[in-house]
């Protein structure tokens, strides 16, 4: 007796931007930027500072309207949506702000708890509120800092914090804002393993903004293991110990003064001739 | 050719716009009654202490101005009048207003600004909550509740301060001094003392939350939405005033 095999059904679309332009006064911020993000894909997004990324990000949530161009989320259409109707589409996607963008008034706690509290599609207990909180909290290994305010953690705590909040709904989508930004190498590793555990946990599509290749370096070839509690290195003859779901390619994706100038694999981008695109990439010593 | 009148008109259709949206929102649910709890304390409560003070040494000094001019016609014994009425009419609100508009305009101003340019005011949309309902709502309904109170307290005690001149250096009765006061004041008096108060909370509330969530540029440019929150409210506090004192006297 064998299981029938799963069937394929095409991956719900999360996110896609048709020629997206965004301009702030005479600026261009984007430029005809087109790609699709469908369940559980990551895809990360390298560019300098001031190349369209964060706006990129913002575009996609609705936090800013593309002067040309449409924006799908979950499949419907949010270029036209007036604010209050985004608020449910937008409480489905988890974001990471660059620094966090944690609310400095309130306690960690009540952070985390906000998106639960404050969004109308989830009505919870307070209990229920509460067990979330702190299996957020855990899952970024900051339990102990639920009474404490954003100001008197570190900045990696911040983040981490920060990314308990993103993941509390546990959204399909999460959208990560230069997670790195700021922060020493060995915290920043730290950072991206929390954020590939959070992927390969819950099977979440991720769009990582950042500068540092060595961001996407590891989302691309290392994998989150339920059973050893680790992140180990995606075998090149497929990933049969891992659940037996193949990990999707990463994306890459370089933004240069808001045009899209790359999308493509870890290969084709190592591969690039291209003076600006080869810039993120490390030289091979 | 009228390019430079653009941003200005821009701005005063942006300020109206989130005027609107802040009124609406009194009516809409959710109702962040915490939040306005909140901003009660800070700008009411918090106001108390220099509200107090200004208050009573206005009424002090109006006095003894007062009562060198009146002393020329023999007519100290009316001092109480004229502190009655000035203070009701036109210094109580309008000093008050000007506190509350340096000490809570720019608190708005500042703190708002933080959050616009730490992306905390994105970090709330994203989040599925209107920055608008949360944050300046809250606001102007404080102010509103607030600063007519703290304009009946300065009032008072401004009265208190002009009582102690009238009976310690003009030897005025307790009572000749506050029937004097108290006859003086009609009801278009405490009309117009308390819609003053009442427009200027909305004028305060909203330059502070308009400037605060325009901020950009970082740090100084929280330093510089502060500034102009306070310039600008301060300056519309006087606009209002005139008009509104124009109005009553011409109702009278």
């Amino acid at each position: 007796m064998t299981a029938p095999p799963p069937t394929q059904s095409p991956r719900p679309s999360l996110l896609r931007m048709e020629n997206v332009s965004v301009s702030f006064d005479d600026l261009t911020a984007l430029a005809l930027v087109s790609f699709e993000m469908q369940a559980g894909d990551t895809r990360v997004v390298l560019g300098a500072a001031g190349s369209g990324k964060t706006t990129l990000l913002k575009a996609a949530l609705g936090l800013i309207k593309p002067a040309s161009g449409r924006v799908f989320l979950f499949g419907q259409d949010i270029t036209d949506l007036g604010e209050r109707e985004m608020y449910d589409i937008r409480s489905r996607v988890g974001v990471l702000f660059q620094e966090g963008g944690l609310f400095d008034s309130i306690t960690v706690a009540e952070n985390v708890a906000y998106p639960l509290v404050n969004s109308k599609t989830q009505r919870l207990p307070v209990a229920e509120v509460d067990h979330r909180v702190e299996d957020a909290l855990r899952f970024v290994e900051l339990e102990h800092t639920l009474e404490k305010y954003p100001g008197e953690l570190s900045g990696g705590m911040r983040r981490r914090v920060a990314i308990a909040r993103a993941v509390v709904t546990e959204p399909p989508l999460v959208l990560y804002d230069s997670p790195t930004a700021g922060l020493d190498p060995i915290t920043a590793n730290t950072i991206m393993a929390l954020i590939a555990k959070e992927r390969d946990s819950q099977n979440t599509a991720n769009l990582i903004v950042t500068q540092r290749y060595q961001d996407g370096q590891l989302m691309a070839n290392f994998r989150y293991n339920r059973s050893s509690g680790q992140l180990e290195p995606i075998s090149p003859n497929g990933s049969a110990a891992n659940h037996g779901s193949n990990p999707r390619p990463t994306v890459f994706m370089v933004m240069k003064e808001g045009r899209m100038v790359f999308e493509g694999s870890q290969a084709e981008l190592e591969a690039s001739r291209d003076s600006y695109i080869s810039k993120f990439v490390p030289k091979h010593s | 050719m009228l390019d430079f009148l653009k941003p200005p008109v821009a701005a005063i259709q942006d300020f109206f716009g989130l005027a609107g949206l802040a009124l609406r929102n009194i009516l809409r649910a959710p109702h962040y009654t915490d939040d306005i709890a909140l901003q009660m304390d800070v700008i009411g409560v918090g106001s108390l202490p220099i509200v107090i003070l200004t208050g009573f040494f206005s009424g002090l000094v109006i006095t003894m101005q007062m009562s060198r001019a009146l002393a020329q016609y023999g007519a100290t014994g009316q001092v109480g009048q004229i502190v009655a009425i000035t203070l009701a009419r036109e210094l109580g609100p309008v000093l008050t207003a000007l506190l509350v508009a340096g000490r809570n305009a720019s608190g708005i101003a500042s703190e708002l600004g933080s959050m616009k340019v730490t992306e905390q005011i994105d970090a709330m949309r994203a989040l599925g909550t209107d920055p608008i309902q949360k944050l300046v709502t809250p606001r102007m309904i404080a102010t509103a509740v607030m600063l007519p109170m703290l304009t009946i307290i300065a009032d008072f005690v401004g009265l208190c301060g002009g009582f102690v001149i009238a009976y310690f250096t003009l030897s005025q009765t307790a009572s000749q001094y506050w029937t004097n006061a108290y006859q003086a004041l009609e009801y278009n008096d405490i009309v117009q003392g308390l819609l003053k108060p009442f427009v200027f909370a909305f004028i305060i509330s909203l330059v502070g939350c308009f400037y605060g969530l325009r901020t950009s540029g970082g740090t100084q440019g929280v330093g510089r939405a502060t500034t102009e929150a306070v310039v600008v409210a301060s300056v519309w506090v006087f606009v209002i005033t005139a008009l509104i004192t124009r109005i009553f006297v011409n109702l009278t």
